[in-house]
């Protein structure tokens, strides 16, 4: 694993203080966030942690109450264009008149007007992608009869063609068992690697991720910690971030983040006025 | 062989000037409807075009009472309630209720305009001829309006084509690639609301999606293609057509004689035996995929 701290690169997309407010809920406090380019992120938090809002703020389709956002470095402002976006399932009749490859195409052209007009230069493209996410072999299958684990494929390649210096994944792994899931991660960080792509993965799980991350983004109640896999997985720094007493056990190389023995902390206070905040994680 | 001919067509079909019209207006009318079906049938809107539809109805019933032409009420309610469903619902689930809710409506005035038509105008006919509609009986100067609409709606169809297809299939994805969701969304529902007050002078209001949803869905069991799918449902909904007018055409002749029985009739009849046929076809060849998928395994 390369040391990211030494920072020769500039970052492929910084979130600076970003915080997010809700009437008078408290999504996200504070959050802050490097990434460089071709490093795997793992963004890990339970249900509610705060996850799917902090996606939709480096997406670009969510604008922080504070804080900023940059994506692609300070030189270049194309912002969400650098972004490959995964998600997490498509809701598809199983009859839809679509094949795999026409599926991947749109990533290639989806947003342009007009109808798709034959070209071998996209047919080549589409063709060679879906040979690197080995997807080939169901590319004429109707994708609503495909299983989850070859759409998510099908989604990785599309994402890819649309060029990105980020892949961003909303939970790829919440829908497929578990061997689809290891697949999945190893192509991921393949490709990443191979292309210098800065890959976001979105888990509630670390643990299958803990091979291939770079670094980790651990959210907890809406505040974020980023750094090293033993740095953050430590008991003192989660149960800090939670602000109750948490353990992280370590069981058989798998790291568990369990609630503490101490039950009396219960009423620990969630709703901290967070926003004016400026506590440093 | 002209024999053959007699007994298909009943004398006189080639020469009526209403029959030339009506395949002709019939024929445009399938052809974007079962170009637009294809989408609404991987929208998932079908419940929003039959209100659109009811919409229109009770607009052409408020124009056939101030006597001005009812494709005029029809097209402008239609497009006002594309409009209303579009804001009243702007998330997915509000949709299904918003649309009811819109249905409901324009089927209550309708119920009422229905009834001022037949006791101010004298006209008994007039609520058959909406909600049921009559595609001999539509008005020579009708035909370049609807000309007009179906080349403008094919015309935006085919400029938003892959943006919308992409918003159809993720919203959420479209919106990151740059693309205007909640304009196709809405530009979609007015094409739709086009298309459907179209259909709604042929078959009637309460029929005029049966040429949008039939077959476009036989259309999705036949192929796997979107652009294949979009030319067989334009095809089957033709076919449809002129086997219905050529058949309410011959039941001039058949009991009770001396009128014919409304095309629209036939026109459901027709695709919903396509719509049979074609699921048919593609559960035999679906058993195929899944013994080769077994044996790959």
């Amino acid at each position: 694993m390369m040391d990211w701290a030494a920072g020769k690169d500039d970052p492929v997309l910084a979130l600076d203080n970003i915080s997010v407010q809700f009437d008078k809920r408290c999504v996200l406090k504070n959050v802050n966030i490097r990434v460089y380019p071709g490093e795997f992120i793992g963004l890990i938090g339970s249900n509610g942690a705060g996850k799917s809002t902090l996606l939709k703020v480096i997406l670009g389709l969510l604008s922080p109450t504070q804080g900023t956002v940059q994506v692609g470095g300070p030189a270049d402002g194309k912002g969400e264009r650098l972004m490959g976006y995964v998600p997490q399932k498509l809701f598809l009749a199983p009859d839809i008149p679509l094949r795999g490859r026409d599926l991947v195409a749109l990533g290639l052209d989806g947003h342009r007007w007009g109808i798709p007009l034959f070209s071998k230069e996209r047919k080549r493209r589409v063709s060679e992608i879906l040979e690197a996410v080995d997807a080939a072999r169901y590319a004429d299958a109707p994708v609503g009869q495909l299983s989850g684990g070859e759409q998510q494929r099908l989604l990785i390649a599309q994402a890819l063609l649309t060029d990105p210096q980020i892949l961003l994944l909303d939970e790829p792994l919440s829908n497929l068992d578990i061997k689809s899931a290891y697949e999945v991660i190893q192509l991921v960080s393949r490709i990443g690697r191979e292309k210098g792509i800065a890959v976001i993965l979105v888990a509630h799980d670390m643990n299958p991720l803990l091979g291939v991350m770079d670094r980790v983004v651990y959210l907890a109640d809406g505040k974020a910690l980023m750094g090293q896999i033993p740095d953050v997985f430590r008991s003192d720094v989660l149960s800090d971030l939670y602000g109750y007493p948490v353990e992280v056990l370590n069981v058989q190389g798998r790291i568990m983040v369990v609630g503490g023995r101490n039950f009396e902390n219960n009423g620990y206070p969630r709703e901290a006025i967070c926003c004016e905040s400026n506590e440093v994680l | 062989m002209t024999r053959l001919g007699e007994l298909l067509f009943a004398p006189g079909f080639f020469q009526s000037a209403e029959v030339t019209r009506a395949l002709l207006l019939g024929s445009m009318v399938a052809a974007i409807s079962g170009l637009m079906g294809v989408f609404v049938v991987i929208r998932g809107q079908a419940f929003i075009a039959h209100a659109l539809a009811d919409f229109g109805g009770a607009g052409a019933a408020v124009a056939f009472l101030v006597r001005i032409n009812p494709v005029w009420g029809f097209l402008t309610f239609g497009v006002l309630a594309a409009t209303g469903v579009e804001f009243l619902g702007k998330r997915a689930g509000e949709r299904d209720l918003s649309t009811g809710i819109v249905l409901s409506v324009a089927l209550g005035v309708e119920s009422l305009f229905l009834y001022l038509d037949t006791h101010y105008t004298g006209h008994a006919g007039a609520p058959m001829l909406i909600l049921f509609g009559s595609i001999f009986l539509v008005a020579p100067f009708t035909v370049p309006i609807i000309m007009a609409l179906t080349v403008t709606t094919g015309v935006t169809l085919d400029l938003i084509y892959r943006p919308l297809l992409l918003s159809s299939i993720d919203p959420e994805l479209a919106r990151i690639r740059g693309v205007p969701v909640q304009a196709m969304s809405l530009i979609f529902v007015i094409l739709l609301s086009l298309v459907v007050e179209e259909g709604s002078l042929m078959m009637g209001a309460l029929l005029s999606i049966s040429l949008l949803i039939g077959p476009a869905a036989a259309a999705t069991h036949l192929t796997h293609r979107m652009g294949w799918a979009m030319l067989w449902s334009a095809l089957l909904g033709i076919t449809a057509m002129w086997m219905g007018i050529v058949l309410a055409y011959d039941s001039f002749y058949w009991p009770p004689a001396g009128r014919g029985w409304p095309v629209s009739f036939f026109i459901c009849v027709l695709v919903l035996l396509f719509y049979l046929l074609a699921r048919l076809s593609s559960q035999r060849s679906q058993v195929k995929v899944r013994v080769a998928r077994k044996c790959d395994a």
